[in-house]
């Protein structure tokens, strides 16, 4: 790690021009772009959504997905030129020269064979190594990624083991045949915080081990500076910044850079209050009747304030959040809203009390109907909550408009029309046109860039303090958290570990599985790992 | 496959100069929401945007709107246009084209009865065109309202009206719709009701099928949370987004009506004389079909009609394959 430059040059892309097509044109993706990589390295590329990042990491490999086209630009690979190379050429690179790690590997493997057989296919299939002597290689490999029952987990099938697992198993996958390159394409973004761990420690021992070059694709600033020796910065196709880890970390030179650092320092005071407006007492909830999600859950939410529930996937959060709407009726216990109990179906609801409690949804795209503009999607609550028509419903929407910095020729627009945090702002414009005490916002920012996701929470935060809005923030994002809450719940297993205000849970002492969750937070230390990995060996 | 689209079409903002990328960069201006998509697109007008589509069309689109408005027109005007009344007989009977010599006044020549064929064919646009459409939206109405309520609900009613389509599709349709005509006799609402409702199986299977998967999205949950009721949902949240599929079936149930009845008529079972119907034309024509071999103009009488009907089939799906090219691709431009 410590020794960036550790062989010769492997890869080597010099002025790469890559074109997309939609909207019936050729668009630029990449604007030339130059990459060198040497054995044995690992480059970080980050930046925000449509970066150019994965198509560039694909590039590399020679692959241009369905709809981009490699312009122009040399791709020497260990002394093949790429560009030259036939379909035949490249297809002999794939799988055993060079790999991918695809984001999501619930989606890339095949549900219908054994994990086994699709970890050692391209190897023996390019016959680096016979079907028997890969298999045992395999089995070495998961022992390594420290995967368990290395012996057998081969044996099962790809929803047999947790998207963790899966994602270490297709790093074995790329591994098997061993490559000079491997590219990893977001490889844990999927993945909660305290498994991310695991894989990322278990990949860069691997990466170390058999001396590979890779490239690794995030926009995780503080996952990257634990992975890469090296970082490249790219924005908009084009590159910003390219230095060592810890020169980027601690010196960047360019603004954007900066700005991208600067993200997580977002901070509020807490605000300690009293005035408790909504409180869930004693609720169990099961799907279905019969498997349990929430046990005894107790969450106080003061007036004005904002409450983070926090936790990894499938630990009740969401859950909670669909008792306090009225979709998931609570088998035992209750909730009281401004001191009246509130009726636990949706259908006993009245009107107003629906009104006062609304919904901001983590994807936004699907929260909003793509057939309706957006002067209707905002301009609905305001007919439907105040019996507003015409004139006044219009110009109520352009200062909805206006409150989420937006202007008003948004109106006409369609959600198609919009970027990711646009439509974000109209969901909240949405929420606040029923004029609610209390809005749950489910992982609102977590399919965000770090820009967008802080001028939603500075968005939020302003709302806050001029609407005394209520806010129920679930999230898995620590940085998040600390940006925006005053009380916090953790969650662990579909039970509160602990509510208090945010500086108590956030300071020692900690309950354990609340330290387990901090400590899991990668930071933007590059030896942040090496410390998690020294200080889970002396336990 | 999503993921890859997304990067694909987030690059790079449509509408942008890519030197506006390089102004934004160069001055790092205050952030800000309205300016992150680049330039504000101007929406059309809805008169603007279908003048642009029709622009746009191809020829196969072209004929078939053209063939269709050219149906329509004959069969709202067939009072007018017809030279002779619907079941008016004339004594001679006149083979086709015995006009163009001076000799008939009949153009296509007389049917077994006498009856004027280009009469008969002009009112049978009328009489097939107008039941075949109060049919299929009939069976829409039916099938399309049953279908978004079985995928709202999900539950014991959705059990309930499946299972008995099940049932209804189990059976084959025309011996079905054979054997209800022989119950109800066959008058025209009866012909009409029995095979909408037949057909409104198919709809109702479609339907629910789409709108299940528009079931599950946020806006539906967001909609329900807001405490809005059913029409408001099936018809502003789930319809618009399940339209495509539904106006492909609506050219291809038309066309299938269109034959049921053809072949009903055909069986003595459908549009009862003297109401002039292309099915019924086309058996009555067949009779002469054993005469072809010494005058084709014999095989006229019931090839005109079946004509008719094939070319309709032909531009309604022109049309349709148009339609659903142009929404499963880019909406506005």
């Amino acid at each position: 790690m410590s020794d960036a430059r550790k062989g010769d040059v492997l890869l080597e892309m010099k002025d790469t021009r890559i074109d997309g097509f939609s909207d019936n044109r050729w668009h630029q993706i990449i604007k030339g772009v130059d990459l060198a990589l040497h054995r044995g390295e690992v480059l970080g590329l980050i930046g925000e959504s449509g970066a150019g990042k994965s198509t560039l990491g694909k590039a590399a490999m020679g692959y241009a997905q369905p709809g981009c086209k490699i312009k122009s630009g040399s791709i020497m690979f260990d002394g093949i030129d790429i560009m030259a190379a036939t379909e035949a050429e490249k297809r002999k690179l794939w799988g055993s020269r060079m790999a991918y790690v695809a984001q999501s590997a619930a989606a890339s493997f095949n549900p219908a064979h054994r994990l086994i057989g699709q970890t050692v296919e391209s190897t023996v299939a390019h016959n680096v190594r016979g079907e028997a002597e890969a298999r045992e290689d395999a089995v070495d490999l998961f022992r390594q990624l420290s995967l368990p029952d290395p012996e057998t987990i081969g044996e099962r099938y790809p929803h047999q083991v947790s998207g963790g697992q899966l994602q270490r198993v297709m790093t074995a996958m790329a591994m098997s045949p061993r490559p000079d390159l491997i590219i990893f394409d977001e490889p844990t973004t999927a993945l909660d915080v305290t498994t991310q761990v695991d894989v990322l420690l278990s990949m860069r021992a691997i990466v170390e081990e058999f001396n590979t070059a890779a490239i690794y694709i995030t926009h995780d600033l503080a996952v990257v500076a634990q992975m890469a020796d090296r970082i490249k910065v790219l924005r908009y196709g084009e590159e910003v910044e390219d230095a060592d880890t810890a020169t980027m970390l601690s010196a960047p030179t360019q603004d954007y850079t900066k700005s991208l650092w600067s993200v997580r320092a977002l901070e509020k005071p807490q605000n300690p209050s009293d005035d408790i407006v909504l409180s869930i007492n004693n609720v169990d909830a099961a799907y279905g009747g019969n498997i349990k999600v929430l046990h005894d859950v107790s969450i106080r939410v003061p007036r004005g304030r904002t409450v983070s529930i926090v936790g990894e996937s499938g630990s009740g959060k969401s859950t909670t959040a669909r008792v306090v709407t009225g979709l998931l009726p609570p088998m035992t216990g209750s909730i009281t809203f401004d001191g009246e109990p509130l009726p636990p179906e949706l259908k006993s609801r009245s009107k107003d009390q629906l009104r006062r409690i609304q919904m901001i949804y983590q994807m936004a795209d699907t929260a909003m109907n793509p057939k309706q503009s957006v002067g209707e999607i905002i301009g609905r609550p305001l007919s439907f909550y105040h019996d507003m028509t015409g004139a006044q419903r219009d110009a109520r929407v352009v200062e909805l408009l206006d409150m989420i910095e937006l202007d008003a020729s948004f109106a006409d627009r369609l959600p198609g029309e919009l970027s990711g945090g646009q439509k974000q702002r109209i969901c909240i414009a949405r929420a606040l046109a029923a004029e609610p005490d209390i809005i749950i916002c489910d992982e609102v920012t977590s399919a965000l860039d770090q820009i967008v996701q802080e001028g939603i929470l500075k968005l939020l935060l302003r709302l806050q303090r001029e609407f005394g809005i209520t806010y129920i923030f679930i999230t898995h994002d620590i940085a998040v958290v600390k940006a925006i809450s005053d009380e916090i719940v953790v969650m662990f297993q579909g039970g509160v570990v602990e509510q208090g205000l945010k500086d108590d849970v956030l300071a020692p002492p900690f309950k354990d599985y609340t330290k387990l969750l901090l400590d899991s937070v990668p930071e933007m230390d590059p030896n942040w790992l090496d410390d998690i990995a020294t200080e889970r060996a002396s336990q | 496959m999503t993921d890859k689209m997304n990067d694909l079409k987030d690059t790079q903002p449509a509408n942008v100069p890519a030197d506006a990328f390089a102004a934004s960069d160069a001055k790092q201006e205050a952030y800000s929401a309205a300016a992150e998509a680049g330039a504000v697109r101007v929406r059309r007008s809805r008169w603007e945007r279908s003048r642009i589509a029709l622009s746009k069309a191809p020829a196969t689109a072209w004929f078939g709107l053209i063939v269709i408005a050219l149906y329509a027109f004959v069969a709202i005007f067939a009072q007018l246009i017809a030279p002779y009344g619907e079941a008016e007989i004339f004594a001679k009977a006149e083979l086709p084209w015995a006009s163009l010599g001076g000799q008939s006044e009949h153009f296509f020549g007389t049917d077994q009865i006498g009856r004027d064929v280009l009469t008969r064919l002009i009112y049978g646009a009328q009489n097939t065109i107008g039941i075949a459409l109060m049919t299929t939206l009939l069976s829409f109405l039916i099938g399309g309202s049953l279908g978004l309520i079985a995928a709202i609900n999900r539950s014991w009613l959705d059990q309930i009206l499946s299972r008995g389509v099940d049932v209804l599709m189990s059976i084959p349709s025309l011996i079905f719709a054979l054997m209800l005509l022989s119950i109800f006799g066959s008058s025209i609402p009866s012909l009409i009701g029995i095979i909408a409702v037949l057909d409104s199986t198919r709809v109702f299977r479609l339907t629910r099928s789409v709108a299940v998967n528009v079931v599950v999205m946020d806006y539906m949950e967001a909609a329900k949370l807001r405490g809005e009721g059913l029409g408001w949902i099936m018809r502003k949240e789930i319809l618009p987004n399940i339209m495509p599929p539904l106006v492909a079936e609506f050219g291809l149930r038309f066309s299938f009506v269109f034959l049921t009845i053809a072949a009903l008529s055909f069986l003595g079972l459908g549009i009862q004389p003297p109401t002039a119907d292309w099915g019924s034309m086309v058996r009555d024509g067949s009779r002469f079909i054993q005469f072809v071999a010494y005058d084709w103009t014999l095989a006229l009488p019931s090839l005109l009609p079946a004509g008719a009907v094939a070319l309709l089939t032909v531009a309604v799906n022109f049309v349709v394959d148009w339609f659903l090219h142009k929404t499963s691709g880019l909406r506005d431009e």
